[in-house]
């Protein structure tokens, strides 16, 4: 019987269309637009200056307090411009432009980053360790994008006892990760050795969802003879990959509402966070890559892509094959949590786990009727909450009452939408009254 | 046929117990009101807009008959006429006259002036919209046109028009009492004093993008090119982030900015049409 959730979550197509293909390099462009909110907390602060000269993985924008995180430059190059730059969904953000010259170009292919030695890397402290990641500006490549530092150092008084890692990826379409543990199982098995050493935790499971069999048992034939890692199968099952939800699949427990995932002594990190931190530490590379899938049923060749970071999305996008012609929606992430963009010019950032193009006849929105009390979006609901109360409190502004009713442990997952047979925009406004409770819950405190 | 007339018995019975101990129990735990407080509320409009800073027109009446002094009570939507009888009935001074408010959207960027450039088909509110992305206009700053504030505003005074694709506000309505302002996700609306006979100027645009690209956005935006503070002798325009803003405390109703604005930002209303405008629109 394969581990799963208990409470609620509904099956959705998987449409993994790129599970069997490569993941392909995209080579560095001649010039790259670097944002300096790249991941959850504060943005990042400016360190450089126009006209400045960088060199590739050099540190640009520094961490501004503790949840916030350092931004490299992916090329070497010429600091062009600092300014306002539109975001995908087109809101200005502060960038800074860098372009490469020839030389830039020709230095960056000869020269690469440095890695550590054998001895060299048992030489490191579990507090080293984390300076390392803090440095290179490791963020949850999940797509929440939390920086990974803040997740390594418990809070005083709270310790770990099982390291999980995410490979579940229980989005349809998206098929980083899968490609990611099929192609790199050495490097992600070293990877979650570093995050185990760094937080003294001495066991550690690979979750992934058992639709990429061929992921469970490459990553189990690399095992062989470890002690301590293991891979657990799990049950394919729209929100696996939630961070709750995958703690109660592998170690059946609850973590209590409001709490973090540390309070049942679990450390949550995606495998392609694990494979960020064993370049950081080993190749000495910062985060200025990642890996994302392009995909869509009408896309004429989806894939999984190797992108450095700030490579405009249209670059990524024409790697696959360009915009259909009857593209109607393109989606940054998975179609279930991902949300609709409105600019390709814009820049990859560390969250962007894969764009999905969806054909015209299926973008749209269909009509909305009023709820008929089904219950459907109860049942489907991960976290236990009623979506089908929520909203309208949402709606009329009862925000004390939507905090009493758990808005704020909502995941957002928009199994309640999905599942919804009178096809109400739940998801919308529960988002919307979880904003307005929290922003409340912060003036009072 | 007896057991019709023992039910009626019962329910009268339980009917008559009942409201003995209701009479009882209100005679018993009375909470003695100021009298003053219906009388006041009386006259105010109910609308519980919250615009005078009270939750509601209870709380507003009651604040009234319990103040010393009615200076900073003010119930926007109520004229002077109305504030001196509330103050009469309180026993107090007439608070001096406020300034009478209005609201103002400081966005002019109609279907024409700002066309659209993507689809929306998500709910129908500003704030899902504003958090879901910049809005079918491109424009980040911009009206984004769902209403929020037309549900906030309890006099009617908006309305959203379909031929523009953004919000009017109907002056002879709106009392200013600040509803709509504070719902806006976009902070677009400010409370400004209506000005003799109603003649006001300020600046139709909030973009605080640098010149260039707001000028790419918006047919009618604010690229803070400084002209109008060059040209007001007054100096009630100042520009912050790119941004021109004209303070209705300081502003003398010249007119001199609106005719040198290069982008059509600075709006002017209910002064009379000049004669030369006149000449040529009877032609």
């Amino acid at each position: 019987m394969l581990k799963t959730f208990k409470k609620g979550g509904i099956h959705v197509p998987e449409y993994k269309l790129t599970a069997e293909k490569p993941i392909v390099d995209i080579p560095a462009p001649r010039e790259v637009v670097v944002t300096f909110s790249q991941h959850i907390g504060a943005m990042a602060v400016c360190d450089v200056k126009p006209g400045d000269h960088v060199v590739k993985g050099q540190i640009i924008a520094k961490a501004n307090g503790v949840v916030s995180a350092n931004i490299h430059t992916p090329i070497s190059g010429k600091v062009k411009t600092i300014g306002k730059w539109k975001t995908a969904f087109g809101y200005p953000c502060d960038t800074v432009t860098i372009v490469a010259s020839d030389e830039d170009v020709q230095y960056d292919a000869e020269h690469g980053f440095e890695p550590r030695t054998e001895e060299e890397i048992k030489a490191l402290t579990p507090e080293d360790i984390k300076e390392i990641v803090a440095d290179a500006g490791v963020v949850g490549l999940g797509g929440a994008t939390f920086p990974t530092k803040v997740k390594l150092c418990p809070p005083p008084g709270m310790h770990a006892d099982i390291l999980i890692i995410n490979g579940a990826e229980c989005e349809p379409f998206l098929t980083n990760d899968h490609a990611l543990m099929l192609a790199c199982p050495d490097e992600i098995i070293e990877g979650v050795k570093y995050i185990m050493r760094a937080t003294g935790v001495n066991r550690a499971v690979i979750g992934v969802e058992d639709n990429k069999r061929d992921a469970i048992c490459n990553l189990e034939k690399h095992l062989e003879g470890e002690s301590g890692i293991s891979v657990m199968p799990l049950k394919t099952k729209y929100p696996q990959g939630g961070e709750k939800q995958l703690i109660k699949a592998v170690t059946g427990k609850e973590v209590p509402n409001g709490a973090l995932p540390i309070s049942v002594g679990a450390i949550v990190q995606n495998v392609g966070t694990a494979y960020a931190i064993y370049r950081a530490v080993k190749l000495r590379e910062p985060l200025i890559s990642r890996i994302l899938t392009v995909s869509g049923k009408h896309v004429q060749s989806p894939g999984n892509f190797r992108v450095f970071l700030g490579t405009p999305l249209k670059t990524v996008i024409e790697a696959a094959g360009g915009i259909p012609e009857d593209t109607g929606k393109i989606i940054l992430g998975g179609p279930m949590m991902g949300k609709a963009i409105v600019s390709i010019d814009a820049p990859t950032i560390k969250g962007v786990s894969g764009v999905v193009l969806i054909p015209e006849d299926e973008a749209r929105r269909t009509q909305e009727n009023p709820c008929i009390r089904c219950g459907a979006c109860v049942e489907a609901c991960p976290m236990g909450l009623e979506p089908y109360m929520l909203m309208p409190l949402t709606e009329n502004g009862e925000w004390e009452m939507l905090n009493e009713h758990g808005v704020r442990n909502c995941i957002e997952c928009g199994c309640c939408a999905y599942s919804c047979p009178s096809n109400r925009p739940l998801l919308d406004f529960i988002r919307l009254g979880k904003f307005k409770v929290n922003e409340m819950m912060r003036k009072k405190s | 046929m007896s057991l019709i007339y023992v039910s009626l018995a019962i329910l009268g019975g339980i009917g008559v117990l009942s409201s003995l101990i209701l009479y009882i129990v209100a005679k018993r735990f009375n909470v003695e009101e100021n009298p003053k407080i219906a009388e006041i509320e009386e006259l105010l409009p109910g609308a519980n807009c919250g615009g005078c800073g009270k939750n509601g027109c209870h709380d507003f009446a009651t604040a009234c008959a319990e103040a010393k002094s009615l200076e900073g009570l003010r119930c926007p939507s109520c004229n002077d006429e109305i504030m001196a009888r509330i103050a009469s009935i309180a026993g107090l001074a007439p608070a001096a006259p406020a300034k009478p408010m209005v609201a103002v959207l400081h966005c002019n960027g109609t279907c024409e002036n700002r066309p659209v450039k993507s689809e929306y088909d998500g709910p129908v509110s500003c704030h899902i919209l504003n958090s879901l992305y910049i809005g079918a206009r491109g424009c980040a700053y911009g009206c984004l046109g769902c209403g929020d504030c037309m549900l906030a505003c309890n006099f009617g005074a908006m309305s959203l028009n379909p031929l523009t694709g953004i919000v009017e506000i109907d002056e002879t309505k709106c009392v200013g009492c600040g509803a709509c302002a504070k719902m806006c996700p976009r902070h677009l609306i400010e409370l400004r004093a209506r000005g003799p006979r109603g003649l006001r100027v300020y600046v139709a645009c909030a973009n605080k993008d640098k010149g260039a690209l707001a000028m790419k956005e918006c047919g009618v935006s604010c690229i803070g090119c400084g002209k109008c503070v060059k040209e007001c002798v007054h100096e009630a325009i100042t520009i912050k982030d790119n941004l021109a803003y004209i303070d209705y405390e300081k502003c003398k109703l010249c007119r001199k900015c609106e005719s040198v604005c290069p982008r059509e930002a600075i709006h002017a209303v209910n002064f009379p049409v000049k004669k030369e405008a006149q000449a040529a629109i009877n032609d």
